[in-house]
């Protein structure tokens, strides 16, 4: 097996606006080993988002190649991308996405009613995604009822409960305290660390990146830096 | 938890509106449910058989007949039996309490609408017997608590006894039980001979005649035999199926059927409008929910489902809630016009209607935002560009 999780070779992705063709990508080249955790910073407008969505098979490039672990992502069908998402990816949002009217518990366990799992199963599996982000006791608690550190790491462990491969973090600490961002960032370093979850994280916030292996930078498109950084 | 679960869940995320919602739903399938049962219940007691052939009066039906049109009928090839009423007028110790009363030849009477009722043996051998004895439907027996053996004072608000009375004292012989739930079981039968000896006045005149042929096949032709038979004498008959003259009867009340068609047509227009714009507007509220559902791996015919899943359970829960009160409604309806109509109730067809409404109104409202649903790009769910 290749140490290369993700390859992107000349992607390219534009869209029509009116008459006017906007190109975000003209020939974009990436590779992201496995077990890496990379930010990708980048002003606004730079790219960031669409980059992520890319991964994340969210969105298809006009052209060019998207890998992952060898395989083809971005000839997949919906259904296909909607399968592979649910078995390697695991999201995580600025404003956590929670669903307000299922508690901690029910919104950790959204991506195993894809599984093929007993009512058990996923309530074990559940309990220990909640365990990872320290938040057991709070199971029960609807989002409304946790502060914003709190939804973030259920959302963190909704991302995990699957046990994907990859987690793509869209400003993860953008709604945040600092003193709450770097509990969080603490967390998904540890998910990095411990577990071997290979992190693609956008974020404005120096700081926050710190936290990743490496960052890009990313501008018109384009990375127009690459720094390595010690783990 | 389960895909019904959070469909539960999103449906009873706003209570308020789904409780309107829900209440818009019930108060249409009321209606319906009830004025289906009317609908139904005329059409039934406009039916019975279509094999029974009724002969009354040329001029109209409130137009009396002689008794010897009997026998003469009877003589036809291919009638198999006979039977005379006279409308009574009856009522029980108040005129508003009406009661569907006939003078009938009891053996003739049992005989002709023995598919519609079950007499039992021992009330039917005293029905023969005792001329003071009537027979009873359950509704009316049960509204008044009558039992086998009990006394009634029988009261006419059209005809008196020779001595001034317009009492007749009856006893209950038998109490009959219809076969068809539709069927009007508010009536009683008095015997036809205690009434003509005992009245004021129109001795020997009969209200109309039912009778049933050997075959089908002969009642077209008796139809016409019988109009013949009597044409140009004092008393000119009309004869037709019983189904056809009580559907002129309830005809002259109106089209119901369309009415009802009118009533729950526009009524379920507008519900249609009102859960459908509110069902559109439910899921537009849910759009970045519906894009992290699909991000997590949610496909979209999956989310289709749940969408069109939370606009079937509405329907469904308004429907039956609104079936359940229409059933009750026509429970307490029966008592209060049973006269009027008989064989009030809320029948195995309707529920089928009723359902299949459901269906259709959970399938019209869900499916546009379903659709929508189902083909809303992540991206754009997410307002991300």
């Amino acid at each position: 097996m290749s140490d290369t999780l993700i390859r992107l070779a000349g992607v390219e992705k534009s869209f029509v606006k009116g008459k006017e063709k906007i190109s975000i990508f003209e020939h974009l080249d990436m590779t992201i080993p496995r077990g890496d955790f990379v930010a990708i910073m980048g002003p606004s407008g730079s790219g960031k988002t669409t980059l992520l969505n890319l991964l994340g098979g969210i969105d298809s490039p006009t052209a060019g190649e998207i890998q992952f672990a060898g395989e083809r992502i971005d000839s997949h069908s919906e259904r296909q991308l909607s399968k592979w998402r649910s078995d390697h990816v695991g999201f995580i949002f600025q404003f956590y996405n929670l669903m307000p009217m299922l508690n901690a518990a029910q919104n950790v366990e959204l991506p195993l009613l894809l599984k093929p799992l007993s009512a058990s199963q996923r309530k074990n599996n559940v309990a220990a995604a909640l365990e990872v982000v320290s938040l057991s006791d709070r199971a029960k608690h609807f989002p409304r009822e946790m502060s914003g550190g709190q939804q973030q790491r259920v959302a963190i462990a909704r991302a995990i409960v699957s046990d994907p491969q990859m987690l793509l973090c869209d400003e993860p600490t953008g709604d945040l305290d600092r003193t709450v961002a770097d509990e969080i960032l603490g967390v998904l370093q540890l998910l990095n660390r411990e577990l071997g979850k290979t992190i693609v994280m956008v974020t404005h916030d120096p700081a926050a990146a710190r936290y990743a292996k490496r960052t890009l930078h990313l501008d018109k498109g384009k990375f127009v830096e690459r720094e390595e950084l010690a783990a | 938890m389960s895909d019904f679960k959070l469909v539960w869940k999103n449906l009873m995320r706003r209570k308020l509106r789904t409780f309107l919602m829900l209440f818009a739903i019930l108060i249409a399938f009321m209606i319906f449910g009830v004025l289906a049962a009317l609908e139904q219940a005329f059409d039934s007691n406009a039916s019975s058989s279509g094999d029974r052939l009724m002969i009354v009066n040329k001029i109209n039906f409130t137009q009396p007949l002689p008794i010897s049109y009997v026998q003469r009928v009877r003589a036809l090839e291919g009638v198999k039996q006979v039977a005379h009423m006279n409308w009574f007028g009856g009522y029980y110790q108040e005129p508003r309490n009406q009661i569907t009363t006939f003078a009938v030849d009891p053996g003739s009477y049992i005989d002709v609408y023995q598919s519609e009722f079950e007499v039992p043996d021992a009330g039917r051998r005293v029905f023969l017997s005792e001329k003071t004895s009537v027979i009873v439907g359950k509704t009316a027996a049960d509204k008044w608590g009558w039992k086998v053996g009990d006394h009634i004072p029988l009261n006419s608000n059209i005809f008196s006894q020779k001595n001034g009375a317009r009492v007749w004292d009856v006893t209950v012989a038998a109490i009959v039980t219809p076969k068809k739930e539709t069927a009007d079981a508010n009536f009683i039968a008095l015997r036809y001979d205690y009434f003509d000896e005992t009245r004021s006045f129109g001795k020997d005149q009969i209200g109309w005649m039912a009778l049933t042929t050997t075959s089908a096949a002969y009642n077209d032709r008796l139809v016409k035999q019988i109009d013949e038979m009597f044409a140009n004498s004092p008393y000119e008959t009309s004869t037709d199926t019983e189904k056809a003259f009580s559907k002129a009867f309830v005809a002259q009340l109106g089209n119901i059927a369309l009415m009802v068609g009118l009533v729950v047509g526009a009524a379920f227009i507008t519900i249609l409008m009102i859960v459908g714009n509110t069902m559109a507007m439910a899921v537009r509220e849910r759009t970045r929910e519906i894009g992290v559902l699909k991000t997590l791996g949610f496909p979209g015919p999956r989310i289709l489902k749940m969408v069109l899943g939370e606009s079937l359970l509405l329907a469904v829960l308004g429907g039956v809630t609104g079936m359940l009160i229409a059933a009750a409604a026509t429970t307490a309806l029966r008592g209060a016009v049973g006269n009027f109509v008989g064989g009030l109730a809320i029948t195995p067809v309707i529920m089928v209607m009723g359902a299949v409404m459901m269906l259709l109104l959970g399938l019209i409202t869900g499916l546009m935002p379903a659709m929508s649903a189902m083909r809303l790009p992540i991206v754009q769910a997410l307002g991300r560009s």
